[in-house]
Protein backbone atom coordinates (compact mmCIF):
# COMPACT_ATOMS: atom_id res chain seq x y z
CA UNK A 1 0.00 0.00 0.00
CA UNK A 2 1.26 3.22 -1.12
CA UNK A 3 2.34 5.89 1.85
CA UNK A 4 -0.50 8.11 0.68
CA UNK A 5 -3.10 6.00 1.38
CA UNK A 6 -3.76 5.88 4.68
CA UNK A 7 -3.43 9.62 5.22
CA UNK A 8 -6.66 9.92 2.28
CA UNK A 9 -8.49 6.98 4.26
CA UNK A 10 -7.72 8.48 7.85
CA UNK A 11 -8.60 12.27 5.98
CA UNK A 12 -11.49 10.89 4.63
CA UNK A 13 -13.07 9.34 7.64
CA UNK A 14 -12.21 12.37 9.62
CA UNK A 15 -14.29 14.69 7.09
CA UNK A 16 -17.25 12.41 7.30
CA UNK A 17 -16.67 12.96 11.19
CA UNK A 18 -17.36 16.35 10.75
CA UNK A 19 -20.25 16.58 8.80
CA UNK A 20 -21.92 13.83 10.50
CA UNK A 21 -22.11 16.09 12.89
CA UNK A 22 -23.50 19.52 12.88
CA UNK A 23 -20.52 20.73 14.24
CA UNK A 24 -19.21 21.57 10.80
CA UNK A 25 -22.04 23.38 9.94
CA UNK A 26 -22.37 25.41 12.96
CA UNK A 27 -19.04 26.78 12.43
CA UNK A 28 -19.52 27.37 8.88
CA UNK A 29 -22.83 29.83 9.43
CA UNK A 30 -21.20 30.93 12.55
CA UNK A 31 -17.68 32.12 10.59
CA UNK A 32 -20.34 33.62 7.89
CA UNK A 33 -22.35 35.77 10.09
CA UNK A 34 -19.42 37.33 12.28
CA UNK A 35 -17.48 37.89 9.68
CA UNK A 36 -20.60 39.40 7.75
CA UNK A 37 -21.19 41.59 10.79
CA UNK A 38 -17.38 42.67 10.89
CA UNK A 39 -16.98 43.49 7.54
CA UNK A 40 -19.94 45.51 6.94
CA UNK A 41 -20.96 47.19 10.30
CA UNK A 42 -17.05 47.78 11.67
CA UNK A 43 -15.38 47.88 8.85
CA UNK A 44 -18.03 49.72 7.08
CA UNK A 45 -17.44 48.10 3.40
CA UNK A 46 -20.14 49.90 1.70
CA UNK A 47 -19.34 53.62 3.32
CA UNK A 48 -15.79 53.06 2.63
CA UNK A 49 -16.51 52.81 -1.12
CA UNK A 50 -12.60 51.42 -1.51
CA UNK A 51 -12.67 48.28 -4.36
CA UNK A 52 -10.68 46.05 -1.39
CA UNK A 53 -11.45 43.21 0.64
CA UNK A 54 -8.98 44.94 3.72
CA UNK A 55 -11.95 45.69 5.56
CA UNK A 56 -12.82 41.51 5.43
CA UNK A 57 -9.54 39.63 5.79
CA UNK A 58 -8.74 42.46 8.68
CA UNK A 59 -10.88 40.50 11.31
CA UNK A 60 -9.57 37.05 9.81
CA UNK A 61 -7.16 36.48 12.78
CA UNK A 62 -9.32 37.47 15.15
CA UNK A 63 -12.33 35.43 14.02
CA UNK A 64 -10.17 32.17 13.80
CA UNK A 65 -8.56 32.31 17.26
CA UNK A 66 -12.20 30.91 18.41
CA UNK A 67 -13.19 29.46 15.56
CA UNK A 68 -9.98 27.49 14.41
CA UNK A 69 -9.42 26.05 17.82
CA UNK A 70 -13.17 25.10 18.15
CA UNK A 71 -12.90 23.33 15.06
CA UNK A 72 -9.50 21.31 15.92
CA UNK A 73 -9.66 20.75 19.44
CA UNK A 74 -11.23 17.05 19.47
CA UNK A 75 -8.55 16.10 16.60
CA UNK A 76 -6.33 14.20 19.37
CA UNK A 77 -8.26 14.66 22.45
CA UNK A 78 -11.37 12.64 21.18
CA UNK A 79 -9.15 9.83 20.47
CA UNK A 80 -7.84 9.43 23.34
CA UNK A 81 -11.26 9.70 25.33
CA UNK A 82 -12.50 7.04 23.16
CA UNK A 83 -9.57 4.76 23.29
CA UNK A 84 -9.70 4.93 19.59
CA UNK A 85 -6.50 6.13 19.56
CA UNK A 86 -5.14 2.15 20.15
CA UNK A 87 -7.10 1.40 17.71
CA UNK A 88 -5.39 3.76 15.68
CA UNK A 89 -2.23 3.16 15.82
CA UNK A 90 -2.22 -0.36 15.78
CA UNK A 91 -3.29 -0.13 12.65
CA UNK A 92 -0.53 -0.38 9.80
CA UNK A 93 0.14 3.39 9.66
CA UNK A 94 2.74 5.37 10.55
CA UNK A 95 2.19 8.31 12.90
CA UNK A 96 2.78 11.13 10.65
CA UNK A 97 0.11 9.87 8.63
CA UNK A 98 -2.39 10.00 10.82
CA UNK A 99 -1.05 13.01 11.95
CA UNK A 100 -0.89 14.88 9.17
CA UNK A 101 -4.33 12.92 7.97
CA UNK A 102 -6.16 14.57 10.32
CA UNK A 103 -5.05 17.71 9.80
CA UNK A 104 -5.49 18.11 6.00
CA UNK A 105 -9.18 16.75 7.21
CA UNK A 106 -9.39 19.87 9.58
CA UNK A 107 -8.01 22.36 7.39
CA UNK A 108 -10.39 21.16 4.48
CA UNK A 109 -13.42 22.31 6.62
CA UNK A 110 -11.28 25.22 7.52
CA UNK A 111 -11.35 25.19 3.45
CA UNK A 112 -14.96 25.03 2.95
CA UNK A 113 -15.70 27.57 5.37
CA UNK A 114 -13.47 30.29 3.25
CA UNK A 115 -14.99 29.19 -0.02
CA UNK A 116 -18.35 30.16 0.70
CA UNK A 117 -17.59 33.93 1.50
CA UNK A 118 -17.34 34.04 -1.98
CA UNK A 119 -20.46 36.38 -2.23
CA UNK A 120 -17.93 39.20 -0.51
CA UNK A 121 -15.96 38.79 -3.72
CA UNK A 122 -18.50 38.78 -6.03
CA UNK A 123 -19.91 41.81 -4.60
CA UNK A 124 -16.82 43.89 -4.64
CA UNK A 125 -15.87 43.22 -8.25
CA UNK A 126 -19.70 44.51 -8.79
CA UNK A 127 -19.52 47.60 -6.79
CA UNK A 128 -16.25 48.17 -8.23
CA UNK A 129 -12.71 47.22 -10.03
CA UNK A 130 -10.68 45.66 -7.18
CA UNK A 131 -7.14 44.14 -7.95
CA UNK A 132 -8.28 40.38 -8.01
CA UNK A 133 -4.49 39.26 -7.53
CA UNK A 134 -4.45 40.68 -4.04
CA UNK A 135 -8.15 39.31 -3.07
CA UNK A 136 -6.61 35.72 -3.63
CA UNK A 137 -3.48 36.72 -1.96
CA UNK A 138 -5.28 37.72 1.16
CA UNK A 139 -7.36 34.05 0.50
CA UNK A 140 -4.27 32.32 0.58
CA UNK A 141 -2.83 34.29 3.31
CA UNK A 142 -5.90 33.44 5.29
CA UNK A 143 -5.43 29.75 4.53
CA UNK A 144 -2.03 29.77 5.80
CA UNK A 145 -3.03 31.56 8.83
CA UNK A 146 -6.06 29.17 9.67
CA UNK A 147 -3.46 26.07 8.56
CA UNK A 148 -1.27 27.67 11.62
CA UNK A 149 -3.91 27.68 14.12
CA UNK A 150 -4.90 24.27 13.44
CA UNK A 151 -1.07 23.20 14.26
CA UNK A 152 -1.70 24.82 17.17
CA UNK A 153 -4.50 23.13 17.94
CA UNK A 154 -3.60 19.50 16.98
CA UNK A 155 -0.52 19.89 19.25
CA UNK A 156 -2.67 21.19 22.25
CA UNK A 157 -5.40 18.70 20.98
CA UNK A 158 -2.71 15.53 21.80
CA UNK A 159 -1.84 16.88 24.83
CA UNK A 160 -5.03 16.52 26.87
CA UNK A 161 -8.08 13.89 26.56
CA UNK A 162 -9.94 17.24 27.00
CA UNK A 163 -11.33 19.38 24.51
CA UNK A 164 -12.02 22.31 26.84
CA UNK A 165 -8.57 22.08 27.78
CA UNK A 166 -7.21 21.78 24.49
CA UNK A 167 -9.50 24.45 23.02
CA UNK A 168 -8.20 27.20 26.09
CA UNK A 169 -4.28 26.37 25.51
CA UNK A 170 -4.98 27.10 22.08
CA UNK A 171 -6.31 30.06 22.49
CA UNK A 172 -3.54 31.20 24.23
CA UNK A 173 -1.19 29.95 22.21
CA UNK A 174 -2.61 31.45 19.12
CA UNK A 175 -3.83 35.31 20.96
CA UNK A 176 0.46 34.96 21.54
CA UNK A 177 1.15 34.67 17.88
CA UNK A 178 -1.60 37.61 16.96
CA UNK A 179 -0.16 39.90 20.23
CA UNK A 180 3.51 39.65 19.40
CA UNK A 181 3.17 41.75 16.04
CA UNK A 182 0.11 43.64 17.06
CA UNK A 183 1.02 47.89 17.26
CA UNK A 184 -0.33 48.20 20.70
CA UNK A 185 2.10 45.50 21.82
CA UNK A 186 5.16 46.03 19.89
CA UNK A 187 4.89 49.81 21.24
CA UNK A 188 5.10 48.62 24.65
CA UNK A 189 8.64 47.01 23.35
CA UNK A 190 9.70 50.22 21.34
CA UNK A 191 9.89 52.73 23.84
CA UNK A 192 13.01 50.90 25.28
CA UNK A 193 14.19 47.87 23.46
CA UNK A 194 16.44 48.31 20.80
CA UNK A 195 15.09 47.62 17.28
CA UNK A 196 16.14 44.50 16.30
CA UNK A 197 14.77 42.83 19.32
CA UNK A 198 11.57 44.01 18.64
CA UNK A 199 11.54 43.08 15.17
CA UNK A 200 12.73 39.34 16.02
CA UNK A 201 9.50 39.42 18.53
CA UNK A 202 7.43 41.05 15.92
CA UNK A 203 8.78 38.10 13.62
CA UNK A 204 7.02 35.55 15.39
CA UNK A 205 3.94 37.12 15.19
CA UNK A 206 1.39 35.73 12.27
CA UNK A 207 0.09 39.34 11.77
CA UNK A 208 3.25 40.86 10.64
CA UNK A 209 3.37 38.16 7.61
CA UNK A 210 -0.94 38.11 7.28
CA UNK A 211 -0.65 41.15 6.64
CA UNK A 212 2.18 41.40 3.90
CA UNK A 213 0.27 38.77 2.31
CA UNK A 214 -2.58 40.75 2.20
CA UNK A 215 -0.35 43.20 0.19
CA UNK A 216 -0.41 41.06 -2.47
CA UNK A 217 2.97 40.34 -1.89
CA UNK A 218 3.17 36.16 -1.38
CA UNK A 219 6.86 36.69 -0.51
CA UNK A 220 8.21 33.17 0.43
CA UNK A 221 9.41 34.28 4.03
CA UNK A 222 6.19 34.86 4.64
CA UNK A 223 5.12 31.58 3.15
CA UNK A 224 7.64 29.94 4.96
CA UNK A 225 6.91 31.44 8.23
CA UNK A 226 3.52 29.96 7.99
CA UNK A 227 4.74 26.54 6.71
CA UNK A 228 7.07 26.13 9.81
CA UNK A 229 5.01 26.39 12.52
CA UNK A 230 2.57 24.30 10.72
CA UNK A 231 5.52 22.03 10.57
CA UNK A 232 7.18 22.53 13.74
CA UNK A 233 2.99 21.59 15.48
CA UNK A 234 3.15 18.96 13.62
CA UNK A 235 6.22 17.51 14.61
CA UNK A 236 5.55 18.26 18.58
CA UNK A 237 2.23 16.91 17.78
CA UNK A 238 3.96 13.52 16.95
CA UNK A 239 6.51 13.62 20.02
CA UNK A 240 3.58 14.42 22.60
CA UNK A 241 1.76 11.11 21.35
CA UNK A 242 4.64 9.17 21.47
CA UNK A 243 5.80 10.62 24.55
CA UNK A 244 1.82 9.92 26.29
CA UNK A 245 1.66 5.87 24.42
CA UNK A 246 5.62 5.80 26.11
CA UNK A 247 3.91 6.02 29.81
CA UNK B 1 4.24 -16.61 14.70
CA UNK B 2 4.43 -14.53 17.99
CA UNK B 3 7.05 -14.30 19.68
CA UNK B 4 7.19 -12.86 22.99
CA UNK B 5 10.73 -12.52 24.82
CA UNK B 6 11.68 -11.15 28.26
CA UNK B 7 9.24 -8.02 27.68
CA UNK B 8 9.68 -5.89 30.47
CA UNK B 9 7.44 -2.38 31.02
CA UNK B 10 8.15 -0.07 34.16
CA UNK B 11 5.93 3.70 34.32
CA UNK B 12 7.90 5.05 36.56
CA UNK B 13 8.96 3.21 39.05
CA UNK B 14 6.33 1.08 39.19
CA UNK B 15 7.12 -2.34 37.27
CA UNK B 16 3.70 -3.26 35.25
CA UNK B 17 5.30 -6.36 33.62
CA UNK B 18 8.53 -7.66 34.82
CA UNK B 19 9.86 -10.09 32.19
CA UNK B 20 7.28 -11.86 30.38
CA UNK B 21 8.40 -15.02 27.55
CA UNK B 22 5.90 -16.72 25.15
CA UNK B 23 5.65 -18.47 21.64
CA UNK B 24 1.99 -18.57 20.10
CA UNK B 25 1.96 -21.10 17.08
CA UNK B 26 -0.36 -20.95 14.25
CA UNK B 27 -3.38 -23.24 15.15
CA UNK B 28 -3.12 -22.35 18.55
CA UNK B 29 -5.36 -20.56 21.01
CA UNK B 30 -3.50 -18.93 23.71
CA UNK B 31 -5.84 -17.96 27.14
CA UNK B 32 -4.11 -14.95 28.72
CA UNK B 33 -5.25 -15.36 32.31
CA UNK B 34 -4.68 -13.14 35.46
CA UNK B 35 -5.83 -11.01 38.24
CA UNK B 36 -6.65 -7.11 37.34
CA UNK B 37 -3.94 -5.45 37.58
CA UNK B 38 -1.75 -8.07 36.56
CA UNK B 39 -0.46 -7.27 33.35
CA UNK B 40 -2.26 -8.81 30.86
CA UNK B 41 -3.50 -5.30 29.21
CA UNK B 42 -0.26 -3.80 29.38
CA UNK B 43 1.29 -6.80 27.82
CA UNK B 44 -1.09 -7.12 24.89
CA UNK B 45 -0.43 -3.11 24.53
CA UNK B 46 3.63 -3.88 23.73
CA UNK B 47 2.64 -7.18 21.49
CA UNK B 48 0.43 -4.99 19.59
CA UNK B 49 2.74 -2.07 19.05
CA UNK B 50 0.39 0.31 20.79
CA UNK B 51 3.25 1.01 23.65
CA UNK B 52 6.59 0.55 22.93
CA UNK B 53 8.61 -1.84 25.70
CA UNK B 54 11.00 -0.73 28.46
CA UNK B 55 12.88 -4.31 27.63
CA UNK B 56 12.73 -7.18 25.56
CA UNK B 57 11.52 -7.73 22.11
CA UNK B 58 7.70 -8.62 20.16
CA UNK B 59 8.04 -10.22 16.73
CA UNK B 60 4.92 -10.92 14.80
CA UNK B 61 5.41 -13.59 11.67
CA UNK B 62 9.44 -12.81 12.16
CA UNK B 63 8.86 -8.72 12.28
CA UNK B 64 10.16 -6.68 15.44
CA UNK B 65 7.27 -4.67 16.44
CA UNK B 66 9.25 -1.90 17.25
CA UNK B 67 11.85 -2.12 14.36
CA UNK B 68 9.74 -3.13 11.39
CA UNK B 69 6.41 -2.05 12.83
CA UNK B 70 4.49 -1.66 9.43
CA UNK B 71 4.49 -5.41 8.03
CA UNK B 72 4.07 -6.78 11.59
CA UNK B 73 1.07 -4.75 11.85
CA UNK B 74 -0.40 -6.10 8.88
CA UNK B 75 -0.24 -9.19 10.09
CA UNK B 76 -2.47 -8.83 12.83
CA UNK B 77 -6.05 -8.14 14.31
CA UNK B 78 -6.25 -6.31 17.57
CA UNK B 79 -9.48 -5.80 20.15
CA UNK B 80 -8.66 -3.34 22.69
CA UNK B 81 -9.47 -3.08 26.11
CA UNK B 82 -13.43 -1.87 26.59
CA UNK B 83 -13.56 -1.93 22.24
CA UNK B 84 -13.09 1.30 21.49
CA UNK B 85 -14.73 2.21 18.73
CA UNK B 86 -15.58 6.00 16.52
CA UNK B 87 -18.68 7.02 17.95
CA UNK B 88 -20.39 9.21 15.13
CA UNK B 89 -19.61 6.61 12.47
CA UNK B 90 -22.28 3.66 11.41
CA UNK B 91 -21.22 0.48 11.69
CA UNK B 92 -20.73 -0.16 8.23
CA UNK B 93 -19.12 3.26 7.45
CA UNK B 94 -16.41 1.89 10.95
CA UNK B 95 -15.75 -1.15 9.31
CA UNK B 96 -15.21 0.00 5.49
CA UNK B 97 -12.40 2.63 7.11
CA UNK B 98 -11.07 -0.88 8.78
CA UNK B 99 -11.16 -2.47 5.74
CA UNK B 100 -9.21 0.39 3.56
CA UNK B 101 -6.78 1.02 6.75
CA UNK B 102 -5.63 -2.78 5.94
CA UNK B 103 -5.03 -1.68 2.26
CA UNK B 104 -8.47 -3.68 1.42
CA UNK B 105 -10.73 -1.42 -1.73
CA UNK B 106 -13.11 -1.80 -4.02
CA UNK B 107 -14.95 -5.83 -4.20
CA UNK B 108 -12.23 -7.55 -1.71
CA UNK B 109 -13.08 -4.27 0.68
CA UNK B 110 -17.09 -5.30 0.77
CA UNK B 111 -16.31 -9.16 0.33
CA UNK B 112 -14.80 -8.44 3.72
CA UNK B 113 -17.58 -6.15 5.42
CA UNK B 114 -19.55 -8.11 4.13
CA UNK B 115 -17.91 -11.48 5.82
CA UNK B 116 -17.42 -9.72 9.32
CA UNK B 117 -20.54 -8.09 9.24
CA UNK B 118 -21.72 -11.85 8.84
CA UNK B 119 -19.39 -13.70 11.42
CA UNK B 120 -20.00 -11.27 14.11
CA UNK B 121 -24.25 -11.58 13.43
CA UNK B 122 -24.08 -7.29 13.46
CA UNK B 123 -26.49 -7.49 10.04
CA UNK B 124 -29.80 -5.79 12.12
CA UNK B 125 -27.35 -2.56 12.70
CA UNK B 126 -25.55 -2.01 10.00
CA UNK B 127 -26.97 1.20 9.30
CA UNK B 128 -27.13 2.53 12.33
CA UNK B 129 -24.37 4.95 14.12
CA UNK B 130 -21.98 3.14 16.53
CA UNK B 131 -23.26 5.74 19.42
CA UNK B 132 -26.98 4.59 19.28
CA UNK B 133 -26.47 0.91 19.72
CA UNK B 134 -25.70 -1.33 22.87
CA UNK B 135 -22.62 -2.20 24.66
CA UNK B 136 -22.64 -5.71 23.12
CA UNK B 137 -23.18 -4.45 19.80
CA UNK B 138 -20.65 -2.12 20.19
CA UNK B 139 -18.66 -4.75 21.47
CA UNK B 140 -19.00 -6.86 18.47
CA UNK B 141 -18.61 -4.39 15.56
CA UNK B 142 -15.40 -3.98 17.42
CA UNK B 143 -14.24 -7.33 17.10
CA UNK B 144 -15.35 -7.70 13.46
CA UNK B 145 -12.86 -4.42 12.69
CA UNK B 146 -10.52 -7.15 14.54
CA UNK B 147 -10.99 -9.87 11.61
CA UNK B 148 -12.07 -7.71 8.49
CA UNK B 149 -8.59 -8.21 7.05
CA UNK B 150 -8.56 -12.48 7.71
CA UNK B 151 -5.43 -11.96 9.91
CA UNK B 152 -3.37 -14.56 10.56
CA UNK B 153 -2.92 -13.25 13.98
CA UNK B 154 -5.56 -12.16 16.30
CA UNK B 155 -4.56 -10.42 20.07
CA UNK B 156 -8.06 -9.83 21.75
CA UNK B 157 -8.50 -7.97 24.79
CA UNK B 158 -11.36 -9.62 26.86
CA UNK B 159 -13.23 -10.45 23.75
CA UNK B 160 -16.16 -11.52 25.75
CA UNK B 161 -16.44 -8.66 28.57
CA UNK B 162 -19.80 -7.52 28.58
CA UNK B 163 -21.56 -9.75 26.54
CA UNK B 164 -25.02 -11.48 27.44
CA UNK B 165 -24.65 -15.63 28.10
CA UNK B 166 -25.42 -16.01 24.48
CA UNK B 167 -22.97 -13.62 22.71
CA UNK B 168 -20.00 -14.71 24.79
CA UNK B 169 -20.74 -18.40 23.24
CA UNK B 170 -20.58 -17.24 19.76
CA UNK B 171 -17.66 -15.06 20.03
CA UNK B 172 -16.52 -17.86 22.19
CA UNK B 173 -17.69 -20.18 19.14
CA UNK B 174 -16.09 -17.82 16.84
CA UNK B 175 -12.37 -18.20 18.23
CA UNK B 176 -12.36 -21.93 18.54
CA UNK B 177 -12.83 -22.27 14.67
CA UNK B 178 -10.60 -19.31 13.83
CA UNK B 179 -8.24 -20.65 16.23
CA UNK B 180 -7.68 -23.52 14.18
CA UNK B 181 -5.94 -21.55 11.69
CA UNK B 182 -5.02 -18.52 12.94
CA UNK B 183 -2.64 -17.49 16.15
CA UNK B 184 -4.78 -16.10 18.71
CA UNK B 185 -4.05 -14.58 22.23
CA UNK B 186 -7.08 -13.98 24.30
CA UNK B 187 -6.92 -11.94 28.12
CA UNK B 188 -9.92 -12.98 30.03
CA UNK B 189 -10.49 -13.48 33.63
CA UNK B 190 -13.50 -16.21 33.02
CA UNK B 191 -12.25 -18.95 33.89
CA UNK B 192 -14.63 -21.28 31.87
CA UNK B 193 -13.32 -20.01 28.70
CA UNK B 194 -10.48 -20.92 29.10
CA UNK B 195 -12.00 -24.85 28.93
CA UNK B 196 -13.75 -24.06 25.78
CA UNK B 197 -11.65 -22.38 23.87
CA UNK B 198 -7.71 -22.41 24.65
CA UNK B 199 -5.79 -25.08 23.40
CA UNK B 200 -2.97 -23.53 26.19
CA UNK B 201 -3.20 -21.06 28.88
CA UNK B 202 -0.75 -18.68 30.51
CA UNK B 203 -1.52 -17.29 34.30
CA UNK B 204 -0.01 -14.22 34.97
CA UNK B 205 0.13 -12.07 38.23
CA UNK B 206 2.22 -8.63 38.84
CA UNK B 207 3.48 -8.93 35.60
CA UNK B 208 5.28 -12.25 35.93
CA UNK B 209 4.05 -15.68 34.46
CA UNK B 210 3.35 -17.82 37.61
CA UNK B 211 1.60 -20.87 34.99
CA UNK B 212 1.91 -21.86 31.29
CA UNK B 213 0.15 -25.09 29.96
CA UNK B 214 -2.89 -26.94 28.35
CA UNK B 215 -5.99 -26.45 30.29
CA UNK B 216 -5.58 -29.95 31.41
CA UNK B 217 -2.40 -29.33 32.92
CA UNK B 218 -3.42 -26.39 34.71
CA UNK B 219 -6.36 -28.29 36.21
CA UNK B 220 -3.79 -31.14 37.12
CA UNK B 221 -1.82 -28.75 39.58
CA UNK B 222 -4.81 -28.29 41.87
CA UNK B 223 -4.44 -30.41 45.00
CA UNK B 224 -8.06 -32.06 44.27
CA UNK B 225 -6.94 -33.24 40.73
CA UNK B 226 -6.68 -36.92 41.07
CA UNK B 227 -9.08 -37.73 44.32
CA UNK B 228 -12.14 -39.28 44.61
CA UNK B 229 -14.70 -37.95 45.98
CA UNK B 230 -17.58 -40.71 47.56
CA UNK B 231 -21.37 -39.95 48.65
CA UNK B 232 -23.23 -42.34 50.34
CA UNK B 233 -26.81 -42.22 50.56
CA UNK B 234 -26.33 -44.50 53.49
CA UNK B 235 -24.39 -47.14 55.31
CA UNK B 236 -21.65 -46.20 57.41
CA UNK B 237 -22.98 -44.68 60.44
CA UNK B 238 -20.83 -41.74 60.73
CA UNK B 239 -18.55 -40.18 58.86
CA UNK B 240 -15.17 -41.22 60.59
CA UNK B 241 -16.38 -44.60 60.47
CA UNK B 242 -16.27 -43.97 56.60
CA UNK B 243 -12.98 -42.74 56.87
CA UNK B 244 -11.11 -44.83 59.14
CA UNK B 245 -12.04 -47.68 56.84
CA UNK B 246 -11.32 -46.43 53.40
CA UNK B 247 -8.11 -44.89 55.10
CA UNK B 248 -6.93 -48.43 55.73
CA UNK B 249 -7.35 -49.04 52.04
CA UNK B 250 -3.93 -49.15 50.28
CA UNK B 251 -3.01 -46.65 48.09
CA UNK B 252 -5.09 -43.80 50.66
CA UNK B 253 -2.72 -41.17 51.59
CA UNK B 254 -5.95 -38.95 52.98
CA UNK B 255 -9.24 -38.94 53.30
CA UNK B 256 -11.24 -35.51 54.05
CA UNK B 257 -14.90 -35.33 55.37
CA UNK B 258 -16.25 -32.86 52.62
CA UNK B 259 -20.39 -33.41 54.56
CA UNK B 260 -21.49 -35.09 57.70
CA UNK B 261 -24.90 -35.70 56.46
CA UNK B 262 -25.07 -37.07 53.77
CA UNK B 263 -21.97 -38.61 54.39
CA UNK B 264 -18.65 -37.52 51.42
CA UNK B 265 -15.31 -38.04 51.62
CA UNK B 266 -12.41 -36.95 49.25
CA UNK B 267 -9.94 -39.66 48.99
CA UNK B 268 -6.32 -38.79 47.91
CA UNK B 269 -4.00 -41.24 46.59
CA UNK B 270 -0.71 -41.46 47.72
CA UNK B 271 1.95 -40.61 45.18
CA UNK B 272 2.12 -42.90 42.36
CA UNK B 273 -1.24 -44.68 42.88
CA UNK B 274 -3.50 -44.35 40.56
CA UNK B 275 -7.24 -42.34 41.21
CA UNK B 276 -9.22 -44.68 38.99
CA UNK B 277 -8.09 -47.98 40.87
CA UNK B 278 -8.76 -46.32 44.19
CA UNK B 279 -12.17 -45.91 42.93
CA UNK B 280 -12.47 -49.48 41.87
CA UNK B 281 -11.44 -50.56 45.80
CA UNK B 282 -13.85 -47.89 47.35
CA UNK B 283 -16.83 -49.34 45.71
CA UNK B 284 -15.74 -52.75 46.23
CA UNK B 285 -15.41 -52.39 49.69
CA UNK B 286 -18.56 -50.30 50.06
CA UNK B 287 -20.50 -53.62 48.31
CA UNK B 288 -18.20 -56.22 51.29
CA UNK B 289 -19.87 -53.29 54.10
CA UNK B 290 -23.61 -53.11 52.55
CA UNK B 291 -23.10 -48.99 51.89
CA UNK B 292 -25.09 -47.79 49.18
CA UNK B 293 -22.78 -44.94 47.08
CA UNK B 294 -24.52 -42.37 45.83
CA UNK B 295 -21.95 -41.50 43.88
CA UNK B 296 -18.04 -42.05 43.00
CA UNK B 297 -16.02 -40.02 41.19
CA UNK B 298 -12.65 -38.96 39.75
CA UNK B 299 -11.83 -35.02 40.62
CA UNK B 300 -10.50 -33.39 37.75
CA UNK B 301 -9.40 -30.04 39.46
CA UNK B 302 -10.81 -26.71 39.13
CA UNK B 303 -9.48 -24.09 36.95
CA UNK B 304 -10.26 -21.52 39.78
CA UNK B 305 -9.06 -23.21 42.32
CA UNK B 306 -5.86 -23.42 40.62
CA UNK B 307 -6.16 -19.75 39.35
CA UNK B 308 -6.82 -18.67 43.12
CA UNK B 309 -3.79 -20.93 44.92
CA UNK B 310 -1.45 -19.73 42.03
CA UNK B 311 -2.46 -15.84 42.23
CA UNK B 312 -3.07 -15.54 45.73
CA UNK B 313 -1.10 -18.09 47.17
CA UNK B 314 2.47 -16.01 46.29
CA UNK B 315 0.64 -12.94 47.72
CA UNK B 316 0.18 -14.37 51.59
CA UNK B 317 4.06 -16.16 50.77
CA UNK B 318 6.89 -15.69 48.72
CA UNK B 319 6.29 -11.57 48.40
CA UNK B 320 10.37 -11.08 48.77
CA UNK B 321 11.19 -13.25 45.24
CA UNK B 322 9.58 -11.08 43.26
CA UNK B 323 10.48 -7.86 42.69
Amino acid sequence: MSRIAPIKTIARRELAGYFASPVALVFIVIFLVVSGFFTFMISRFFERGEANLDGFFLWHPWLYLILVPAVGMGMWAEERRLGTLELLFTMPVTPWQAIVGKFLAAWAVLGVVLVLTFPIVLTVNYLGNPDNGVIVGGYVGSMLLAGSYLAVTAMTSAMTRSQIVSFLLAVVICLFLILAGWPPVTDLFTQWAPSWLVDTIASFSVMTHFESIQKGVLDSRDVLYFASVIGFCLFCTGVILRAHRAG
Amino acid sequence: MIEVKDLKKSFGPKLAVGGVTFNVAQGEVLGFLGPNGAGKSTTMRMITGFIPPTEGSVKIGGFDIVENPLPAKRLFGYLPENAPSYHDMTVSGFLEFAAEMRGLSGDAKKRAVGAAVEKCFLQRVIHQSVDTLSKGFRHRTCFAQSIIHDPQVLILDEPTDGLDPNQKHEIRTLIKEMGRTKAIIFSTHILEEVDAVCSRAIVIDRGLIVANGTPAELRGRDEKAGAVLARFAGGPGEARDARGKIGALGGVAKVDVVSESPIVVRVHPKEGWNGADLANSIGEMAAKERWTLAELRLEEGRLDEVFRSITLGDRAGGKEDRK
